[in-house]
């Protein structure tokens, strides 16, 4: 019973160990926070970076190509922008190079509403980094994924991007990691006292004891379905996913059967999967937070247009977030820029509704 | 034969380092029987005659002169510029020699590539004619090598030189120049200047000015990780030192117990494209910079071959020994402009070094003039026939554009 910032945590120490994983950086990394989200919390090592987002790119960049393998964290995707020529260079350097360089490299950020963040706490990355080439991104929503698709970035050759979707960051998983304890109350305490640094008392000394860690890969590129249904597809990634999934069971009440995917990976996604759902549904919902405009959903739109155009029966659809500079502080405001529950709802019976 | 026997010592010497060789004494001694020649090398791209000043040796910059874009000039490399007729070597005459012949490769090659702008036999052109008088001993003093044993450079669009020395094939940039699919620094896909060796620790250049001061962090941090002697050598102009990359990299590289090996090295032209520095730039020395961050700093006259030599090496060894950064600012000139953006014409008042330190060797009697016109005369006809036969080399073939957007892979991935 993980939660995804444990998760994160145990696959950094599991390549640590294993995968050549040499260094882990950013700001506040290290000791003696271990991150903002403690996600890297006890990792042997984490260190801190100065206050300079170009700064942790470029050295995850160089250390890359010192054959040094590293994860890099921007604390919150929000302030990613600025290292954008960056992101292009690791993106490139591959191909600049026709093929002589390679960059094997981790970036993780937190994205994404869901903590009344604000303006600066609360965007989204998806739009961004799957327009960059030369990178794949991936973006979990269980723990049990998040430990699998870390595991496959510190294996790949090339730049990978870990989105963290940061409202999904403690929320409990329901499949076991290989490894943890019990996936019960116990066992979730055993696991906190294990590895979750005490937050009150003298905590200088403290080191985690880490569960016996095994190797399990989710690998890039490959999606999930999460819900099988015969009435319209919902694909999904990140905090909406689970949204995606409670409209699926309140909408089964009304006799609307939905098949929600969750992609998993952003870039390459796992059009195979997406596309056989489409087929057999003949309704396609694309859902993100990320603001609509030139959105990543349009992305997949446009391909389930252009190659199932013929087949739909019904509009296909994005529900995104509002096109708004950002995503307001109160309540009310942040409910109404990021897509909820209601409207993944309304969106799905709409389109069900729909008649071509 | 004495030219072949500089030519093959040039490279049989080419990492010693050392200021006697047996060759250099050899050849010292063959040339005095050579007789000597005032004859002057004119520039081959230059529009109008040398000035008298400059045929007499003398520095041409100085207060009130223009460049070739029709902007003032600082005085400061005629300041810096030292006696000719009193120039004492340091250095052996080998070691001389050696220098002097990379660096007329250097400038013949990027006189080659110009033309071949200007036969529209590429799209573009930038480089370094200017800077050899600190390139190339800054080249001859790397430690080459693939890995963290060894030196790693994150070069900006200046370093021709260094390259040359290291081993490049003059061909190769000319290559790229002709974005031919031949080209190996990126298979016709970037401008010329772009190199990239992975055996070499060359990685990628790139035209984001002043970012390679942040990858040089992650190369810099990995190497005091590894321990060894080896370094990373970072190279950009003066006009990206504003951008917040420069000041990265010294907070980066110094931070206290965790200071970087690396050489930081600004060369300062005094132009960011037609922009004088002293228009933009309130700091007297872009060294002085290093200061605050209690990095070892130094202004030197890199238009000064031996204080270029001497202060590099100086620093290397320093940083192979300490793993502590240094950094170097080295005021040179820009003969051609920015790049062929601006012209890519000869630029008559600012001092040529090449010229310079053949003035010096001459009157040293190191070289002859007429030894010196035949090596230069040499290079020029090797490279003019690589550049005829770049021109029959395939272009890229436009099926390939998806290849290796990841490593390893071949044709469109998704």
């Amino acid at each position: 019973m993980a939660n995804m910032a444990q998760a994160i945590r145990m696959a950094l120490h599991f390549g640590e160990k294993n995968l050549g994983l040499k260094e882990v950086f950013g700001e506040d990394v290290g000791p003696p926070l271990g991150g903002v989200f403690t996600a890297t919390q006890g990792v042997e090592c984490a260190w801190n970076s100065p206050l300079d987002e170009r700064g942790i790119i470029g050295a995850a960049m160089g250390l890359a190509m010192a054959g040094s393998r590293c994860v890099a964290e921007i604390q919150f995707c929000d302030y990613i922008y600025n290292t954008i020529d960056l992101l292009k260079l690791a993106g490139n350097q591959c191909w600049a190079s026709n093929g002589d360089w390679n960059l094997p490299m981790t970036v993780m950020t937190p994205v994404g509403s869901g903590i009344r963040g604000s303006l600066y706490h609360s965007h989204s990355f998806d739009a961004t980094a799957t327009h960059i080439p030369g990178w794949k991104i991936v973006m979990p929503s269980t723990p049990l994924d998040a430990y699998g698709l870390m595991l496959s970035c510190l294996k790949d050759e090339n730049p990978t991007m870990f989105l963290k979707p940061k409202a999904l960051l403690r929320v409990k998983g329901l499949e076991p990691i290989p490894g943890e304890p019990d996936l019960t109350t116990e066992g979730q305490k055993e696991l906190s006292q294990m590895i979750d640094k005490p937050v009150v008392g003298d905590t200088r000394e403290w080191k985690p004891k880490w569960p016996k860690l095994t190797d399990f890969s989710i690998p890039i590129g490959v999606g999930k379905t999460v819900t099988t249904g015969e009435h319209v597809t919902v694909v999904s990634y990140g905090r909406t996913l689970p949204i995606c999934e409670q409209a699926a069971k309140n909408l089964l009440a009304d006799g609307i059967s939905v098949e929600v995917i969750d992609l998993r990976t952003l870039w390459p996604y796992d059009w195979a999967l997406i596309s056989e759902s489409i087929r057999k549904t003949k309704r396609a919902i694309f859902v993100n937070e990320e603001t609509e405009v030139t959105n990543f959903g349009e992305h997949l739109l446009r391909r389930t247009v252009e190659e199932h155009f013929y087949e739909l029966e019904a509009r296909p659809r994005l529900v995104a977030g509002a096109f708004v500079p950002g995503v307001g502080l109160a309540d009310p405001l942040e409910m109404a820029s990021v897509p909820q529950l209601g409207h993944i709802e309304t969106a799905i019976r709409e389109v069900v509704a729909e008649r071509a | 034969m004495i030219t072949v026997l500089v030519y093959l010592l040039g490279f049989r010497y080419l990492f010693t380092a050392g200021t006697k060789s047996d060759g250099g004494s050899r050849l010292a001694t063959q040339k005095k029987h050579l007789g000597k020649s005032e004859k002057k090398h004119s520039h081959p791209l230059s529009a109008k005659p040398k000035s008298e000043k400059q045929a007499k040796g003398g520095h041409p910059n100085g207060n009130g002169h223009t460049n070739g874009n029709g902007l003032h000039t600082s005085p400061v490399s005629a300041k810096m510029g030292q006696p000719l007729a009193s120039k004492k070597f340091k250095l052996d005459s080998g070691t001389l020699i050696r220098i002097h012949d990379w660096m007329i490769q250097a400038r013949v090659l990027e006189e080659r590539l110009i033309r071949m702008y200007k036969q529209s036999q590429g799209y573009f052109w930038l480089g370094g004619p200017g800077e050899e008088s600190f390139q190339i001993p800054l080249g001859m003093q790397i430690k080459k090598g693939r890995g963290p044993d060894y030196d790693f450079m994150h070069f900006h669009y200046r370093a021709s030189g260094p390259m040359l020395v290291m081993g490049m094939d003059p061909k190769d940039a000319m290559r790229q120049m002709a974005n031919v699919a031949t080209d190996p620094f990126s298979g016709g896909r970037n401008f010329v200047a772009h190199f990239s060796r992975r055996d070499w620790n060359v990685v990628p250049v790139t035209s984001t000015i002043e970012t390679q001061y942040l990858t040089a962090i992650g190369s810099g941090i990995a190497q005091k990780r590894h321990g060894g002697d080896g370094i990373t050598v970072v190279t950009g102009g003066d006009a990206g030192t504003a951008e917040g990359d420069f000041a990265s990299c010294l907070i980066w590289s110094s931070r206290p117990k965790q200071e970087l090996p690396m050489l930081i090295i600004v060369t300062n032209n005094q132009f960011g494209i037609s922009t004088q520095a002293c228009t933009q730039h309130g700091e007297k020395n872009v060294a002085d910079r290093g200061k605050a961050f209690g990095i070892r700093s130094s202004t030197i006259n890199g238009l000064d071959v031996e204080d270029s030599w001497f202060s590099i090496k100086e620093s290397m060894d320093y940083i192979r020994k300490e793993r502590k950064p240094v950094l170097l600012e080295a005021k040179v000139s820009r003969l051609y402009g920015h790049s062929s953006a601006t012209g890519a014409n000869f630029v008559q008042n600012e001092e040529d070094p090449l010229s310079t330190f053949e003035t010096q060797l001459e009157r040293a009697s190191i070289l002859s003039r007429s030894e010196m016109d035949q090596i230069r005369e040499r290079h020029n006809a090797e490279m003019l026939e690589m550049a005829k036969a770049v021109r029959e080399e395939p272009m890229p073939d436009p099926q390939s554009i998806y290849d290796f957007t990841y490593f390893g892979q071949k044709g469109k991935y998704f």
